[in-house]
């Protein structure tokens, strides 16, 4: 293998003065990631509150205005208007001013005294995000005021051996204690991100000199496949680091994510995960012809890594046919690793089959796109 | 030392596409001798610039021999490279980059050393024209420039041959004169071997040695002056005034070989121009047209090449049709 450092050093000298140049792209490269965290920080929150209800509230009693006024306090529902009929809280809801409806019935408090008490809380499916959100919620607090009920039915008629209830549950949530979406998505996002970027970059600038004419150019010189890969590789390496490195200061120190495990082991795995996403990059550049179909490879692996690999929608509800379509996205090892040592601060122990798998598909990448990098034009 | 500097035999390119293959090189044999200037010229989609990538193994080969300096194309690859300048037809230097830093890249890319660069980089700006503008980006020079900046970068590590793809096309006039003036000098003052494809004529007269391509086969491979002399007869050129008319009666007269027109005037080929000048005057005459400025010029390239591609077109046709006849359906 006749590698030269003169000539490594040189295409790496003329990658940088390229993408230095290029002030334009390199500042999306670098500010994309932190505007598609303060995006998804600020405007898209997976839990839903504040559902906007309108309440037609036929029995006007104490027992129907403390069944509206549990599910306002739950901070689940606002009400946002009393209607005086059935079919006006469907007519809310069909305009979209209201995502839920709630009827009570006439005579809800003689209901409940009976032990018959009905309401109907109509919920928009259009939207399965409030839907869950609403869903539960409203069975939750619809529960709880009927067990309220029924513990004071009970005590008032003399019966104090069943003053409590049978089972308590405590629940504690681990990681996360405050169910803050931030927790979840910040190492998503620095992962989402690097596989993207990596990808990215490398198929769009070999496609481009491919494009020009000046990979034409380059492969008459006596430059080897291996240096010129390298040559694209390293200052990517280096770009998407830099954008590893800035996400995660951001979510640690803006949002406030806490970070539990070991950065440096993180940054070593990252590193491997870097090199899996280039030689994707390579790879896909071999196959698109033009800086389109390499936008469209891109596109479409972007759609699959969001939907496939746990980056929102959790993997173990899909089929198991669609998660072994994610399986073969390395994106899917990397999340686990790296919510495993950002959020719950495990190490090697714990990752390490993701590791290994990780770090073969990264092996067999490199040698792939290393075969199928063309050494001549056709 | 090999006296050959540029070799191929039988030299064969099959494009396998979706549509079917394309034999986009067909049997090429050419030679070109150390210290010489060979111009492979042909209309577009002859097949010269993939003649040119196969020679340089940017292209893997069908079929047949290709090599340059002795080494093979498809074997000895980087020991071409290290020995061979080209430049290819697009403009492919980085254009993102300056005048200098593209020198530099080069440079180092054929892994010339420092002290080397510190000299011949300069001396390669001044020859070149560019030594005013080594801080301006590629992409941003003139199209004349660009093609200067490509062959200094190209002449960085001292090459025995330089290949060059059609290097004038989109240039203009005066920087294509400047361009062949720079090749001549190269030519004259360190003998380096000159590999040139071009459609244009007037630069393929600056050659010792044509390669005449069409449809993927050398039409004719010799000196201009023979290539020129391959077409028979001598060659008339008028004016006419009324010249649908006037192209057609000449195709009936006597001694009239071929005919070409160029612009508003007609070039006839003719088996004896004193005799039939006369003739096609007269002939013309008697339908009421006049023949503007005729005079006997010599055949330049241009003319030679038509009539050879003509005669090629005539031979495949007839073949053909042989061949038509010859099936059973």
């Amino acid at each position: 293998m006749a590698f030269s450092r003169q000539r490594f050093r040189a295409l790496i000298r003329k990658e940088f003065i390229q993408l230095l140049r290029d002030w334009r792209t390199l500042l999306s490269i670098l500010l994309i990631p932190i505007v598609e965290m303060f995006l998804l920080a600020y405007a898209v929150n997976l839990t839903i509150d504040h559902i906007p209800m309108v309440v037609a509230d036929l029995s006007q009693d104490d027992q129907s205005r403390a069944l509206i006024h549990a599910l306002v306090i739950s901070g689940y529902f606002d009400v946002l208007q009393y209607v005086d009929s059935e079919t006006e809280v469907i007519h809310a809801i069909d305009q979209g001013q209201a995502r839920a409806g709630l009827v009570i019935p006439p005579g809800f408090a003689t209901g409940v005294a009976r032990g018959d008490a009905q309401a109907l809380m109509m919920l928009d499916g259009s939207d399965s995000f409030t839907l869950q959100s609403g869903y539960g919620a409203a069975l939750a607090i619809a529960q709880a005021r009927s067990t309220e009920l029924a513990m004071e039915k009970v005590s008032r008629s003399g019966i104090t051996a069943l003053g409590e209830l049978p089972i308590f549950t405590s629940l504690r949530i681990l990681y996360n204690p405050n169910m803050d979406g931030m927790v979840f998505m910040v190492p998503a996002t620095a992962a989402m991100l690097l596989q993207v970027m990596t990808m990215g970059m490398t198929a769009m600038s070999v496609v481009r000199e491919q494009e020009m004419g000046t990979l034409e150019q380059l492969l008459v010189t006596p430059a080897r496949p291996m240096e010129l890969i390298l040559g694209k590789l390293v200052p990517n390496i280096l770009v998407a680091a830099v954008d590893m490195v800035m996400v995660v200061l951001f979510g640690v120190y803006w949002f406030g994510v806490p970070f539990q495990g070991n950065p440096w082991l993180l940054g070593i795995l990252s590193l491997l995960f870097i090199i899996s996403g280039l030689g994707q990059g390579l790879l896909a550049s071999s196959i698109a012809h033009t800086q389109r179909e390499a936008g469209q490879m891109i596109a479409v692996l972007m759609m699959l890594a969001n939907l496939l690999t746990g980056f929102i929608y959790p993997r173990t509800a899909a089929p198991l046919w669609v998660q072994l379509i994610g399986d073969l996205i390395p994106l899917t090892y990397f999340l686990r690793i790296i919510r495993g040592i950002f959020t719950k601060g495990i190490g090697v122990y714990f990752i390490w089959q993701d590791i290994a798998v990780l770090l073969l598909y990264s092996v067999v990448v490199m040698v792939l796109a290393a075969k199928s990098f063309k050494t001549r034009l056709d | 030392m090999n006296e050959i500097a540029i070799r191929t035999r039988d030299l064969v390119k099959i494009f396998k596409t979706r549509r079917g293959a394309i034999n986009a090189v067909n049997g090429v044999t050419l030679q070109v001798q150390r210290g010489q200037t060979y111009g492979l010229i042909g209309p577009d989609g002859a097949g010269k610039t993939t003649t040119t990538r196969v020679i340089l193994g940017l292209l893997r080969r069908t079929g047949g021999e290709s090599s340059v300096l002795g080494y093979d194309s498809m074997k000895d690859t980087y020991a071409i490279r290290e020995r061979v300048g080209y430049i290819a037809q697009q403009f492919a230097l980085p254009g993102d980059l300056t005048v200098m830093e593209n020198m530099r890249f080069f440079a180092d890319i054929h892994q010339v050393d420092e002290e080397t660069q510190r000299h011949r980089i300069p001396e390669l700006l001044e020859f070149a024209g560019l030594s005013r503008f080594t801080k301006r980006l590629a992409g941003k020079l003139s199209g004349g420039m660009k093609k200067k900046l490509a062959l200094a970068c190209s002449l960085i590590h001292g090459p025995d041959v330089v290949m060059l793809d059609e290097p004038t096309l989109g240039v203009d006039p005066v920087s294509r004169r400047e361009f062949w003036d720079l090749l001549g000098e190269l030519r004259t003052e360190k003998g380096l071997t000159i590999f040139v494809c071009t459609p244009y004529m007037d630069e393929a007269e600056r050659c010792n040695l044509i390669g005449l391509m069409y449809e993927g086969q050398l039409v004719a491979h010799d000196s201009p002056e023979k290539i020129k002399r391959l077409v028979p007869g001598q060659l008339l050129e008028f004016t006419p005034s009324h010249f649908a008319p006037a192209k057609e009666r000449l195709a009936e007269l006597e001694g009239v070989l071929e005919i070409q027109t160029y612009g508003r005037m007609i070039h006839v080929f003719v088996d004896h121009a004193a005799r039939r000048q006369a003739e096609i005057i007269r002939a013309l005459g008697d339908q009421g047209i006049t023949c503007e400025g005729m005079r006997e010029i010599e055949p330049r390239m241009e003319e030679a090449f038509i009539s050879l591609i003509r005669k090629q077109q005539e031979r495949a046709r007839a073949a053909s049709e042989t061949a038509a006849a010859r099936s059973p359906s």
